[in-house]
């Protein structure tokens, strides 16, 4: 052994299992905890998106209660609570208080808190900051007393602690979950605060009421638009294109099928006895085969067979849109514009996941008209306010060009103009680059959808731009015929040595003349009054305040703003 | 001018009328507008018989409207001006009738091409010579320089003056932006007009004049109005052949030679006056590219394109065979070349022998 060369058994010495705090602690930026200002959104997302979707799941009206408390400079106590289904005891210490554990993570269906790390995360940054353990209680019946407890979790086995166990009544509650979180945090308004965010979710989820209580005690009420709720997300089975390998060995073990072809015909979506014998027949595999006797080897045959093979497209019934007319509805609120459009896509498929877009567009108004437009981008509901350079939809935006729908464009930049796009993506499964959920990766499927809901819209928005530029040159023509007026009147007295009332009498028939000309000039004016200044007020920042603290994405989207004007 | 068709007195009425037309009209309510003949060479005709570009009657109808209102103010306000001067006597340059605009608020011109194209509008509107309506331009009508005494009168005493043009020594005698009043004594055997200042300074410092007898005139360029008259005048009187010498090249020939000979589309209702029907050209042709071997630039997309617009456009090169054949050979060569380029054979080469060459051979001319 050369010298200096370490034995294998010295760097045995130093391996040893990671605890989940550690883990926790050094990818803190994977799961959205980089910093006090974005732990405390992400924690109030994490507890917002599972209420909504528990009351989705169990058909109940949403309302939300989100209240936060400033305990001391840093310390904050997140409080939520919602009317949701409650929550058995015995699954409680497993919801919250053990990292990776989900009933969403293996299904898919279009509801909002999939793949994420869940509320645990957020406990555990609560415990690692503060020390502190959360406190549930809920309630799954009007008849059964509500359960409470204290949790924490093991960091060294990723396991659950449970104190303080109570029983008690909640009068005022028939069913429901409220949970209550102690952590480092750092409140601000502003694009990418709290306020945005439940402002955001209230636009996109209308049929939920949310109450917040901001920490100057504050309370802004979100009431309920639309008395229906969404259509159930159904759930679906995995589309053979859009399986990886280690997953299809996953699935042929858990799999209570016995042979090859059931399990290839009831596990998946769009396999047909037809389809099924296609596929075997690509893989060189037999349909009688013994699932339990299938080797790796023969899954990577399947994997290479199912790729050759013809399978329809998923079903897409299973994705509800938002709806273009709701998606406008909520722009208008928040934004006074001249013009509003909005689109929704059929549905497309990536990887054998279907998937739904839906963009609209907001022109004009009291948008300033030297920025960047403004990007705002939803998952399955749920705004994304971080990120957004990483994201996909942005790459889109960039990537279109802007210059022929009436929006000044660099080359692949976001372009500048009085505008505000909307662009949602519904999906049973949503492509985030990131357990933090902020970005949507970049499938070429996707891109291409986001584009050419982009593109509807944008085509709207050029004829409105258009019209806009006509009608101000039929005002400045109107301008001219003012201006030069009194000059042929003038000129005919010398020539003519008219009387200044005959002068005068010139003049107005001229403004007869030419006005029965050019007809009624239209007029464009906001005309929005659906627009609502208090609530587009929510989440924007003091204007005298300077805010150090601005995430770098906001900076860096003024300097691209900057580079912009340099460049024309 | 010789048969002035229109006094002083009717030009101011004709633009009392024509203003009284526009009143009229805004009294009723209705849209007035003003009549121009246009000014382009699809508006002109090559008059043989008569030597020159006759106009034809299309006219455009200017309609008061937003687009229009504004030119239709200034236009009314130049005729105003026009009035003013004519009735005072007075007279205005181009320069000073675009600072007089000034004064005009809102319906000012922004740069002097706007109103001299305002102003030709007027001329052609009223079929009247600009001097008639009180503007003068500021260009020099040429210079002179040879066996011609022009008879003027001096302004002041009105006594009678003979200029010789043989005594500007190595300086020449200017044509006057109004020729009308001038006469003639000479005895020169014809008139040489010369494209470039630089070939007439070669000619008169050598006194080519002398040896050949003739009058040497500088254009410079494109002959101005005054320059023209004064060619035409002195021709006509002294009944004398003009030769014209310009580059070889289709500005030369398009624009120089034939505004010289047959006027311009641009103030073709004055063509009649403002031409030289016997003006001949002696050089540079294509051929004489060929025949002196001279040296020569390439034909810029410009000279090209200047080409095949007189080929399809302009009335007297499509009368003349000859010389669509010059144009179209060029065309086929690629080349141009100067007058100066003769210095290749020898500075004084062009007075020993091109040009005695050129006058004895009327074979080598273009019509």
């Amino acid at each position: 052994m050369a010298k200096g060369q370490v034995h294998a058994s010295e760097l045995a010495k130093k391996q040893k299992q990671i605890s989940v705090a550690e883990f926790f602690e050094k990818n803190r930026h994977l799961l959205g905890f980089d910093n006090a200002r974005r732990a405390l959104l992400t924690t109030i997302k994490e507890a917002v998106d599972n209420a909504l979707d528990a009351c989705e799941e169990a058909r109940i009206l949403p309302e939300i209660f989100v209240e936060l408390i400033q305990l001391d400079d840093k310390r904050f106590r997140v409080i939520i609570e919602d009317n949701g289904p409650g929550i058995v005891k015995k699954q409680v210490p497993n919801i919250f208080a053990r990292l990776l554990y989900g009933s969403k993570f293996h299904k898919l269906a279009q509801t909002r808190g999939q793949q994420g790390i869940g509320i645990s995360a957020s406990v555990l940054y609560g415990q690692l900051t503060t020390g502190k353990s959360a406190t549930v209680l809920t309630k799954t019946d009007a008849h059964k007393k509500a359960y409470g407890c204290k949790v924490k979790i093991d960091t060294l086995n990723n396991m659950p602690e449970v104190k303080d166990e109570i029983e008690e009544d909640w009068e005022e509650k028939d069913h429901g979950t409220r949970v209550e979180i102690d952590l480092e945090g750092s409140y601000h308004k502003g694009r990418q605060g709290v306020d945005e965010y439940l402002k955001q979710t209230a636009i996109v989820n209308p049929h939920a009421t949310i109450i917040y209580t901001d920490p100057n005690a504050e309370q802004i009420i979100f009431p309920r638009v639309a008395q229906s709720l969404p259509p159930e997300a159904r759930e679906i089975k995995p589309h053979p294109y859009g399986v990886e390998l280690g997953i299809l060995m996953k699935m042929m073990q858990m799999t209570s099928e016995k042979t090859l072809g059931a399990f290839l015909k009831n596990s998946f979506e769009r396999v047909s006895p037809k389809t099924m014998k296609e596929i075997c027949q690509n893989s060189a595999l037999l349909p009688t085969m013994k699932i339990k006797a299938m080797t790796r080897e023969h899954a990577d045959k399947l994997m290479k067979g199912i790729a050759r093979s013809k399978i329809m497209a998923p079903p897409t019934d299973c994705i509800s849109p938002i709806t273009a007319e709701l998606l406008e509805k909520g722009l208008r609120k928040e934004i006074n514009a001249e013009f509003y459009c909005s689109t929704t896509r059929p549905a497309a498929v990536y990887r054998g996941n279907p998937f739904i877009i839906e963009a609209a567009m907001a022109y004009g108004g009291e948008q300033l008209s030297d920025k960047s437009v403004r990007i705002m981008r939803f998952a399955n509901r749920v705004p994304l306010l971080y990120q957004q350079g990483a994201c996909s939809i942005t790459g889109s935006v960039q990537q279109t060009s802007w210059k022929s729908y009436g929006l000044q464009q660099s080359r692949k930049q976001i372009p500048v103009g009085p505008c505000t796009m909307v662009v949602h993506m519904g999906s049973v499964w949503v492509p985030f680059t990131s357990e933090s959920k902020e970005a949507l990766a970049a499938y070429p499927e996707i891109e291409k959808e986001v584009r050419l809901a982009l593109q509807e819209c944008g085509r709207k928005l050029a004829s409105f731009v258009r019209k806009k530029k006509r009608i101000k040159d039929e005002a400045k023509k109107r301008g001219f015929i003012t201006k030069y007026m009194p000059h042929v009147a003038e000129a005919l007295q010398e020539l003519l040595g008219i009387t200044d009332i005959e002068k005068k009498d010139v003049e107005d028939k001229l403004a007869e003349i030419l006005k029965a000309d050019r007809g009624e000039l239209k007029e464009i004016k906001i005309d929005n009054p659906d627009y609502d200044p208090e609530f587009a007020k929510i989440g924007r920042e003091p204007e005298t305040e300077e805010n150090s603290e601005s995430e770098e994405e906001e900076e860096s989207s003024t300097k691209k703003a900057k580079q912009q004007k340099l460049d024309f | 001018m010789a048969d002035k068709k229109i006094t002083e007195n009717e030009v101011t009425k004709k633009i009392a009328e024509i203003a009284k037309k526009v009143y009229n009209k805004i009294v009723l309510i209705e849209k007035p507008d003003l009549v121009l003949p246009i000014r382009s060479l699809s508006n002109v005709t090559y008059d043989e018989k008569e030597g020159y570009f006759r106009i034809l009657n299309k006219e455009k109808v200017r309609t008061l409207g937003a687009n229009t209102i504004k030119t239709f103010a200034q236009t009314l306000r130049m005729m105003s001006l026009s009035k003013d001067l004519i009735s005072s006597e007075d007279i205005a340059t181009k320069r000073e009738a675009y600072y007089v605009s000034k004064n005009w608020g809102d319906a000012r011109f922004k740069e002097q091409p706007e109103s001299d194209t305002v102003m030709d509008d007027i001329e052609a509107m009223l079929r009247v010579n600009r001097e008639q309506i009180g503007f003068v331009p500021e260009e020099k009508g040429g210079a002179v320089a040879g066996e011609l005494v022009v008879i003027d009168k001096d302004s002041d005493t009105g006594k009678r003056l003979e200029i010789d043009c043989t005594k500007f020594g190595s300086g020449a005698y200017s044509v006057p932006s109004s020729v009308e009043h001038l006469s003639f004594k000479t005895k020169a055997k014809f008139v040489l007009a010369i494209e470039t200042s630089g070939m007439f300074e070669r000619l008169n410092k050598h006194k080519y004049w002398r040896k050949s007898n003739c009058i040497l005139v500088s254009m410079g360029g494109v002959p101005t109005r005054a320059c023209r008259r004064f060619i035409r005048k002195l021709a006509d009187e002294q009944k004398i052949p003009v030769y014209v010498f310009t580059d070889g090249d289709p500005y030369g020939f398009g624009s120089i030679y034939r505004t010289l000979k047959v006027g311009s589309g641009n103030a073709a209702h004055i063509n009649q006056y403002f031409c030289v029907p016997q003006a001949q050209f002696i050089g540079i042709t294509p051929n004489d590219i060929e025949d002196y071997k001279l040296p020569t630039h390439p034909l810029k997309d410009v000279d090209m394109k200047k080409i095949k617009d007189l080929l399809k456009n302009d009335p007297f090169i499509k009368h003349y065979k000859p010389w669509q054949k010059a144009l179209v050979k060029m065309a086929k060569m690629k080349v141009r070349a100067e007058q100066q380029a003769l210095a290749k054979h020898g500075l004084n080469y062009v007075i020993d022998t091109y040009l005695p060459e050129k006058i004895k051979n009327p074979k080598t001319w273009l019509p």
